[in-house]
């Protein structure tokens, strides 16, 4: 077995670690994986509801938004997507934009849009769940 | 000089794709089509939150011939990237990376995302009244 190599002919994590075009990247590599993790069941679910709801009117779209089960899991269920797209999308940005600061300036756009969107999300379905 | 025949490094014009790599072109493609996606989803709860009026405008949006097709594109887009995204923690896990299980569980995913797709539709329509 080559040195730095562990079985199954991955490298080791300690010669990984600072490589690559991110020059780092366990943490978001993790975090990519444990939001993927947490999307599952929340997308199966949220999927079914939205097929289960389909053709009903607003009171009974609204009805269901404002429901505290349903409001908890769409922050939960928001909260992970956006977490999730974003830190996809810094992938995207860091394997194919060459310029060092046109990358840093994408990777800031991607940050504000998705904590944005989230923000969007949040205030829409507190004013469904608490004003409706 | 003489060149012996070696291996060359792929390029895009003349690389002939595989299942392998269509699927992982397709995962990524997926995955930015879906945070597109999620922009269309905040509007949507954007909508329900302002009132019946704007409500109903987003639901006949969805509900003309585009709005079902960005629809049935959105199913299929969040089927395959949920089922390659399983596919990909296997293999994190370090199962299912033998050449044969690769090609497997791709062809599983694609059936599977096409066969959800159809289902999710399939159901929305049910509760339509439409059969």
């Amino acid at each position: 077995m080559p040195a730095g190599r562990t079985a199954g002919g991955r490298s080791a994590l300690a010669r990984v670690r600072g490589l690559g075009s991110a020059k780092e990247g366990v943490a978001h590599w993790w975090a990519q994986r444990a939001s993927a993790l947490l999307l599952i069941p929340l997308v199966i679910w949220f999927v079914a509801a939205l097929v289960y709801h389909t053709g009903t009117d607003h009171a009974g779209v609204t009805l269901w938004l404002g429901a505290p089960v349903t409001y908890g899991a769409m922050l939960v269920l928001l909260g992970t997507l956006f977490w999730h797209a974003a830190l996809g999308l810094h992938h995207v940005v860091q394997d194919y934009v060459a310029s060092a600061a046109r990358r840093m300036a994408l990777i800031l756009l991607i940050n504000t849009a998705c904590l944005g969107l989230f923000v969007a999300g949040f205030v829409a379905l507190t004013i469904i769940a608490f004003a409706g | 000089m003489s060149t012996a025949p070696r291996p060359l490094s792929p390029h895009l014009q003349i690389y002939r794709m595989q299942l392998t790599s269509t699927l992982s072109i397709l995962h990524r493609f997926t995955g930015i089509a879906l945070a597109l996606g999620a922009v269309l989803l905040v509007a949507w709860l954007i909508a329900a939150a302002s009132g019946p009026a704007a409500f109903d405008r987003a639901q006949s949006l969805a509900g003309a011939w585009y709005g079902r097709a960005l629809l049935f594109a959105w199913a299929f887009a969040l089927f395959y990237h949920l089922a390659n995204g399983i596919r990909h923690l296997f293999w994190d896990a370090g199962l299912g990376l033998d050449l044969k299980s690769v090609y497997i569980s791709g062809w599983s995913v694609v059936v599977l995302s096409v066969v959800l797709a159809l289902a999710a539709f399939t159901a929305g329509y049910w509760y339509l009244g439409a059969f």
